[in-house]
């Protein structure tokens, strides 16, 4: 029907129309799937929630003398960062805290700082502690570094996501008789509340369930700034069980993704403590997609009626790995403040937030319109759901 | 009638004594305490829902503040920093009086200081931390 190529000549002219993931239901209901899908030119999708597989990686500039932090130490205000680089390349993973953070000790802790909080720090234009040890060489004499850094100083602050965008997410509720705290949250006993993490209907992998147009190289709003899909995530599983409308009803695809650190904005990277289970990072995530045919059209089309999750106990289910679930419910029903698990009716509560991907999907909507922000094409389709590609567990063998 | 949600600060010295109890006594005052901390070192403090009559209300209140009670109204015991909240909703089923709750149209999040009982559930489940004590 359409190709990204014509699209983008239509962006550039201002003249393509560009409506948001929630705006696109409505207008299929009003107008049918083929008019829509003729007059549409690109839904735009959100999503802000926490995921640990965050992180960034700088290279710092080289000191005078030389130093090699590459085998030596490193910590960003207080919180260790991975050296096993070159010489001063350095990466921050978001669920690192200070080496003298109670951790659990003191249960259940509270992690009030961790390498989120300074990623969103960095962002946020604040000067950084750096402390580095080297072992020191011929060529990078120096053994210790101590030094402000800010981001505007930096050669390269790119934040790189191994893991973001989970395509759909458990519901996660206690059976046990007392509280839990995991990363879904506090957990009340006995089925006391249920907690979800998607911004369903306007979900980017939600909205393009078998990855027809979201591939490696797909341009997306990232933390405010520009990004790109680098690659599957980790733990992609696009083989999960689906609904007829090709939605997976259990977590599936993920992707990697990659963007310059110094565009982004720190409301849309959130420096996150789970009570009880550490640091994370929230991030902000858009993605546009092109509608080239009526059948892209129709999934980006799907409602939150429509999409289904899994309900997980995590007191004995999730952390022994039994399979299974106690039922599914739709993001209609979480969203509506209560759900039904056996038989008695359980509030809900999310962690990823819905106002947030509202404004992601719409402030991509206003680049797109503005001739701001072009499409791409993908360079190469993500696993899909015939793949054969699964989400294996440990296979752990003795070492002898 | 008058029915407040109020937060006393008691010092050290007055901790050991019945001063709740005149309130009954003496002023005919109701009352539903819905938290307390009183720390033998520290100074007590108590959340109490107070109800009754308008002058023994007052003369009530009049007698506490005599005692050297300090007295706040609740709503400035647990604030919400706007700036740091994103809105995510994963207090809502924590709050026990709806202090906290969803607008389905916005999806944002509001809170109602005037609902807030002050039992700081929220303080340290908030993932952005946005919800803060403040004595
Ligand atoms: S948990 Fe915190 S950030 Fe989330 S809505 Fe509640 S107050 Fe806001
Ligand atoms: S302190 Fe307690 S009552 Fe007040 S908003 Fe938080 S959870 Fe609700």
């Amino acid at each position: 029907m359409r190709t990204i190529k014509e699209i983008n000549a239509r962006i550039k002219k201002g003249v393509a129309v560009v409506v948001t993931a929630e705006e696109i239901i409505d207008l299929v209901q009003k107008k049918g799937v083929k008019k829509a899908a003729q007059e549409v030119d690109v839904v735009t999708t959100g999503t802000f929630g926490p995921m640990c597989s965050s992180g960034a990686y700088f290279n710092i500039g080289h000191s005078r003398p030389r130093i090699k932090i590459g085998g030596g130490t490193c910590r960003l205000n207080d919180v260790p960062v991975y050296t096993g680089f070159a010489a001063v390349d350095i990466y921050l993973g978001a669920t690192a805290i200070p080496d003298d953070d109670p951790r659990n000790k003191v249960f259940p802790g509270e992690f009030k700082y961790g390498g989120a909080h300074v990623i969103q720090e960095i962002v946020a234009g604040k000067d950084i502690r750096l402390e580095a040890t080297a072992y020191g060489t011929d060529c990078y004499p120096r053994k210790k570094l101590e030094t402000l850094v800010n981001i505007k100083d930096l050669n390269e602050a790119v934040l790189f996501n191994i893991r973001n965008c989970y395509q759909n997410y458990n519901v996660a509720v206690n059976l046990s008789d007392k509280i839990i705290y995991t990363y879904m949250g506090a957990l009340k006993p006995k089925l006391g509340n249920a907690n979800y993490c998607s911004a369903g209907q306007l979900s980017p992998l939600l909205k393009d369930p078998y990855y027809k147009t979201i591939g490696i190289g797909t341009k997306i709003f990232l933390g405010g700034g520009i990004g790109y899909v680098a690659w599957q995530g980790t733990q992609h599983n696009p083989t999960v069980k689906r609904k007829d409308n090709g939605i997976p009803q259990a977590p599936a695809g993920t992707l990697a993704v990659i963007g310059d650190l110094k565009q982004m904005r720190q409301e849309f990277l959130v420096g996150t403590s789970m009570l009880g289970y550490g640091v994370t990072l929230t991030v902000g995530i858009g993605v546009p997609i092109p509608v080239l045919d009526e059948e892209i059209l129709k999934y980006a089309a799907a409602k939150d009626e429509e999409i289904y999750a899994q309900v997980v106990d995590y007191s004995q289910a999730y952390p022994q790995m039994v399979p299974g679930s106690l039922t599914e419910v739709n993001y209609a029903q979480l969203k509506s403040g209560k759900i039904k698990v056996e038989g008695k009716e359980i509030p809900t509560g999310n962690l990823s937030s819905y106002s947030k991907a509202r404004e992601i999907a719409e402030e991509l909507k206003s680049w797109i319109k503005k001739g701001d922000f072009l499409l791409t094409e993908s360079q190469a389709a993500l696993p899909g759901a015939e793949s054969g590609y699964t989400f294996k567990l440990l296979k752990e063998r003795p070492i002898v | 009638m008058i029915s407040k949600r109020i937060v006393l600060h008691f010092p050290h010295r007055l901790v050991d004594q019945p001063i709740i109890c005149k309130l009954v006594k003496d002023y005919d005052l109701q009352f539903n305490i819905l938290k307390a901390y009183v720390t033998p070192q520290e100074e007590g403090l108590m959340v109490l829902e107070l109800s009754g009559e308008d002058a023994k209300f007052n003369k009530g209140i009049e007698y506490l503040q005599s005692k050297g009670v300090k007295i706040q109204p609740l709503s400035q015991d647990v604030i919400r920093n706007e700036a740091k909240c994103t809105d995510c909703g994963v207090c809502v089923p924590i709050c026990p009086t709806g202090a906290l709750a969803i607008d389905p149209l916005t999806r944002k999040v509001h809170f109602y200081d005037n609902k807030c009982i002050a039992c700081e559930l929220c303080v340290k489940i908030c993932p952005p931390r946005a919800m803060e004590v403040r004595f």
